[in-house]
């Protein structure tokens, strides 16, 4: 049998025998990134729509959280770095051919417009709220006469949002699992799975957690069929893509991945709600705890499986 | 102006000399090493064949690493040479995930190392350290676009490979096979 046996003297920490070099906190990151997008998502959409006496939760009460959200995936991310008092450099320069500058300067966007749909709706949690400054209530009075506007650029951003934690990883050709522009549109419309979920737990009315979990099995049956073609393009490309993709059919990864993001993350809570829809009684709470589950599942088993993926030469 | 390096496979005898070069030269912290000896042992027994090859940053002309940059940090230097400029480095990972060599690494201080070249002997007309050092003289540096610097000459006559072209990179570490 022809071998070819590679023997390198390398043995840099973090890089070998196998890449390490993100850890928890960018998968965890990616998670509350992609929540985040979505519960904007589905703030914005509702108002554009003028529903937001229909869809009280995810208009008023859901967006409270983002920016406790945001600002946790940021303390995550900063804590990644590893030249930590230098990060202010990603603010002195747009480097447009960099996801990762993408992604800083996104965040320094939506970060600031979460804040404005929680302090919209801070009543929802402090009825006796006051502004206190005629300024301030000025400034409110203004955001609440133009949500619509708002609301269309914070869709805008949630989808850039949504998708840029996809891009982060698809961008490195390095790394043969991630190499899939497919990673976009899985990471959005997991987060925006999982910004259902959230909305799910946190309502009280009957009627929009039902029609919000239709909309969280949709979401469900797009990311199934999104997973399928990703594996269907990594069989049909490369070697080293069907090396990526055989982590996950008979490597490694195969049992996590199956069992924890497809089976407990998708395919059950998709089985439960719909089992929902044909009336049987489920407690309201079980899918979405399960999608939650899924959604940070899919990011660190992807974080970790594709620093795993590489060229071998 | 081009720089690059060749590396005769057929002379390697893999003793490491050049990792211990750049070592010292660079101060590279304990454990880590910006330039490392592969073994390949290819066939079917008996008929095996060894290549021996002296690898590093492959300064690429096309660096998915200085693409993938945040703050601009890794950027191409005079004649190509890829270089992190330390105080720039947030040492966010994304140029170590970008290279499919995996020549980079994060350095205990923060930043993210890798090969210079040696720039700082290059400039003064120097060959890097692992060049100058190298006892089989195995590995020959210079500028393409002079047709007489060592590089080139040696790129003429004999037959050569780069390593994983197919990634796209335009690599300018060039195997003497």
């Amino acid at each position: 049998m022809r071998e070819e046996i590679i023997v390198s003297g390398r043995m840099n920490p973090n890089i070998d025998p196998t890449l390490h070099i993100w850890h928890w906190q960018i998968p965890l990151y990616l998670f509350m990134g992609g929540l985040a997008a979505g519960i904007l998502f589905f703030a914005a959409y509702f108002v554009i729509r003028g529903k937001e006496e229909e869809y009280p939760t995810a208009v008023r009460k859901a967006p409270l959280i983002v920016p406790i959200l945001l600002i946790l995936g940021l303390f995550a991310l900063f804590l990644d770095l590893k030249h930590k008092l230098f990060f202010w450099r990603l603010y002195t320069v747009i480097r447009l051919q960099s996801p990762m500058s993408w992604g800083a300067w996104t965040l320094m966007i939506i970060t600031p417009i979460a804040f404005i749909w929680a302090a919209l709706n801070i009543r929802e949690v402090f009825p006796k709220w006051n502004w206190k400054y005629q300024w301030l209530k000025d400034l409110d009075g203004f955001f609440r006469k133009y949500k619509v506007v708002l609301a269309w650029v914070t869709i805008f951003y949630a989808v850039i949002l949504g998708v840029y934690t996809g891009i982060l990883f698809s961008a490195f050709n390095a790394r043969p699992l991630w190499n899939t522009s497919i990673l976009g549109p899985l990471f959005l419309v997991s987060g925006m799975s999982t910004g259902a979920a959230a909305i799910i737990l946190m309502s009280k009315n009957h009627l929009e957690r039902k029609v919000i979990a239709q909309v969280d099995l949709l979401l469900i049956g797009v990311e199934l069929f999104l997973i399928v073609h990703m594996f269907m393009g990594f069989l049909a490309s490369t070697q080293v893509q069907i090396d990526a993709a055989n982590l996950f059919l008979g490597g490694p990864y195969t049992a996590p991945f199956w069992m924890l993001v497809v089976g407990i993350g998708l395919v059950l809570p998709a089985a439960l709600e719909g089992l929902e829809l044909l009336k049987f009684k489920i407690p309201y709470y079980i899918p979405p705890i399960l999608v939650l589950f899924g959604g940070i599942m899919l990011r660190f088993i992807l974080a970790y499986a594709g620093q795993m993926s590489r060229w071998l030469y | 102006m081009r720089y690059a390096m060749a590396i005769d496979t057929k002379k390697c005898v893999g003793c490491s000399d050049c990792v211990v070069a750049c070592q010292t030269e660079n101060n590279v912290p304990i454990g880590y090493c910006r330039d490392w000896v592969v073994e390949v042992t290819d066939g079917t027994y008996p008929q095996l064949e060894i290549e021996i090859r002296s690898e590093r940053c492959n300064h690429c002309e096309n660096a998915p690493c200085v693409r993938c940059c945040p703050t601009g940090a890794s950027h191409y230097a005079d004649g190509g040479i890829v270089l992190v400029t330390h105080n720039k480095c947030i040492g966010c990972g994304a140029c170590i995930s970008s290279c499919p060599y995996d020549a980079r690494y994060s350095h205990p201080d923060g930043y993210v190392d890798k090969c210079t070249f040696c720039i700082h002997r290059v400039e003064k007309g120097l060959s890097p350290a692992c060049v100058a050092t190298c006892p089989t003289k195995c590995m020959y540096f210079g500028d393409l676009d002079d047709p007489k610097s060592p590089v080139s000459v040696v790129l003429k006559n004999r037959k050569y490979k780069t390593l994983i072209p197919e990634a796209g990179t335009k690599p300018q570490l060039y195997f003497l096979i």
